[in-house]
């Protein structure tokens, strides 16, 4: 059985979504369902990953059909890498999305809420494990739909015109995609991308691989939100409900960015992508654009959530400014970021799913007098947001480690001390939620707000504790994060 | 429009021609062009030509919403329920020619079977899209 882990990894959740939805009105066996389906697909991604941190590659055959004529599915230490995010975020959400969904979620639709759920993990799990290029559309498209329909149904009514910029937007990204994989078959004829990989090079001095590049990268950057196209996030972020904003934060960029990653080392080639199109001269102004400008939005708003939103435009930043260092270790810091930055912002905005949750909105001046009434929520709130910040012994600090040494490797002085300054913008952010919290006295001083309840405090908790345990001993997160840079630039495996 | 003669009696010979020709591309599509989702599209056709003269209750009689619901949920099970046959008859998922003796025949049952699941499900979603947006209450 253990040869077919990758069929089952991405037909798990797929098989589960319909099964939920048609159970209709029974909304707790629905949570049941998708909670074991999700943690299966966990120990799943366990499992393949447990297989491939040597630096092996799993191959496995769609239907029998031998690559490149079929869809070949292959997992080496950098999808298996993203796999486990997926896994372990949308494995501890579900304990959470219990009670959180209850409450924001009316009764009727909450098998809808959870099939739709499990098609967006599917398909981000299908994204990841792919290595054919027209799969990874079909899979963009099945989670991106499915993402657009969890949004829509936030509480606020403003959900839904959020919900449809992100349709338009997401979906110029994924035609966009769509039309650069097109002229790569046209020129190749073929849609394996280590196929690709292996046929490119002897046409790739023309104009229709060029402009495929173009269209490919700035596809896949509108999905991931690099500055300046991230219009769509925040607003999707901010009014989607609770568990769907720390599933989508958690995981929908990081894809995006393994795909980029992906297409950039794997199927174009550093040689193409970095020295004859010198794409690190139009990702670096970018990404760092990216960390200061929407770091400065973020310190201006009044709405956590959106507070939160525009942070993790910056953290994209960060992660793209790994990439655009063209060396091993500045990947290494990227790929470390994506896991790092998936457990931290998830662990945040759980802390504001609970916040959420007893004082039904998080504007700073609602937060006023949380720091006394929900003591464990604000605590793993400022833990984690010690960890955005990058202070020592939390996740954060060992890829702003990373990305420093990457920096100082390059000879790029500046934008190390940029980096700095940008921890000191984050910590700009992340006070005014603990002063709001902790030194505001609530207006109404005679209402009773209790500790968020169990169910929601726990994965809470354990998010925020794993911030902590992966900065205090990141040796393993920073061996993995290697191995899975060497992976991706030796080529499509 | 129930009170025209002509489109009562033309549609009355039309709808059950306009199914079967959707079962015709259905079962077809695996060597003529047709397939399960053209032929779940043909099929909602004739829906839809009912629903226009006899009214939305009268074809909620014949296929209410909850059903269709459901059935576009069992499409897609329909589907995956071959790619895990195929699994445990000791192939790849969806490779159907394990799940008979003959080599061939085993492929041929198997697109036939999850081109069914397909028109299923893309005739009960299209069904529910028209219903979904008939069935709203003019305000």
């Amino acid at each position: 059985m253990l040869e077919q882990l990758p069929a089952l990894q991405v037909a798990i959740t797929l098989t589960a979504a319909p099964v939920v939805m048609m159970l209709g009105r029974a909304s707790r066996l629905a949570w049941v369902l998708t909670t074991l389906s999700c943690w299966a697909s966990f120990a799943v991604a366990l499992l393949l990953f447990n297989q491939v941190a040597d630096g092996s590659v799993i191959s496995y055959e769609m239907g029998g059909w031998a690559p490149p004529w079929g869809i070949e599915y292959s997992i080496d230490a950098a999808n298996a890498w993203v796999l486990v995010i997926i896994g372990l975020i949308s494995a501890l959400v579900m304990p959470f999305a219990r009670r959180s969904v209850e409450q924001e979620i009316s009764e009727s639709r909450i098998a809808l809420f959870y099939s739709a759920f499990l098609l967006a993990n599917a398909g981000l799990i299908g994204i990841t494990l792919t290595a054919d290029a027209f799969n990874i559309f079909v899979f963009f498209e099945i989670s991106a739909l499915a993402s657009y329909a969890l949004i829509a149904m936030g509480q606020d009514r403003r959900a839904v015109l959020s919900a449809y910029q992100y349709l338009i937007m997401g979906t110029v990204g994924t035609t966009f995609l769509l039309i650069g994989i097109g002229f790569l078959y046209i020129m190749t004829g073929t849609l394996n991308l280590g196929d690709l990989a292996a046929r490119l090079p002897e046409v790739s001095d023309t104009r229709t691989i060029r402009a495929a590049f173009g269209f490919i990268a700035v596809g896949i950057s509108l999905k991931l939100a690099l500055f300046p196209l991230h219009l769509w996030l925040p607003n999707a972020y901010t009014y989607a409900p609770s568990m769907v904003t720390v599933f989508l934060s958690a995981t929908a960029t990081k894809v995006a960015i393994y795909v980029l990653l992906r297409f950039v080392y794997g199927v174009f080639g550093f040689e193409f992508s970095f020295v004859e199109l010198s794409m690190a001269w139009l990702l670096m102004p970018l990404a760092l654009l990216g960390i200061v400008v929407p770091s400065l939005v973020a310190v201006f708003q009044t709405n956590v959530k959106r507070l939160l939103a525009y942070s993790s435009v910056a953290q994209v930043g960060y992660m793209i400014l790994g990439i655009s260092f063209a060396s091993v270790l500045g990947l290494t810091a990227s790929i470390l970021h994506l896991f790092n930055h998936a457990i931290t912002k998830a662990a945040l905005f759980m802390a504001v799913g609970c916040l959420v949750y007893r004082l039904g909105g998080v504007s700073l001046t609602q937060l006023a007098g949380a720091g006394q009434r929900m003591p464990w929520t604000m605590g793993a709130f400022v833990v984690a947001g010690l960890s955005l910040i990058g202070i020592p012994l939390t996740a954060g600090f060992v890829t702003k480690w990373h990305l420093l040494q990457a920096a100082l490797e390059g000879g790029l002085w500046p934008i190390a001390v940029l980096l700095l300054g940008t921890s000191l913008l984050a910590a700009l952010y992340i006070w005014k939620v603990v002063e709001a919290a902790y030194f505001q006295e609530p207006e109404d001083s005679t209402e009773v707000v209790h500790e968020a309840p169990l169910g929601l405090l726990l994965p809470t908790l354990l998010l925020t504790a794993s911030t902590v345990v992966f900065g205090v001993f990141g040796s393993f997160t920073v061996q993995s994060a290697r191995t899975a840079a060497a992976a991706l630039m030796g080529g499509v495996p | 429009m129930n009170q025209y003669i002509v489109l009562r009696v033309v549609s009355k010979l039309m709808i059950p021609v306009i199914m079967i020709f959707a079962l015709y591309v259905q079962f077809h599509g695996e060597y003529s062009p047709g397939g399960g989702f053209q032929a779940g599209i043909v099929f909602t056709a004739a829906f839809i030509v009912y629903t226009l003269l006899y009214g939305l209750e009268a074809a909620q009689k014949a296929i209410s919403p909850a059903v269709a619901h459901a059935l576009a949920a069992i499409g897609v099970l329909l589907f995956i329920a071959f790619g895990y046959a195929s699994m445990l008859l000791g192939g790849n998922f969806l490779e159907y020619k394990v799940l008979l003796p003959n080599d061939q025949a085993g492929e041929t049952f198997g697109i036939i079977g999850i081109e069914l699941g397909v028109g299923i499900t893309v005739a009960a979603v299209a069904l529910t899209l028209f219903y979904s947006f008939a069935g709203r209450e003019r305000r």
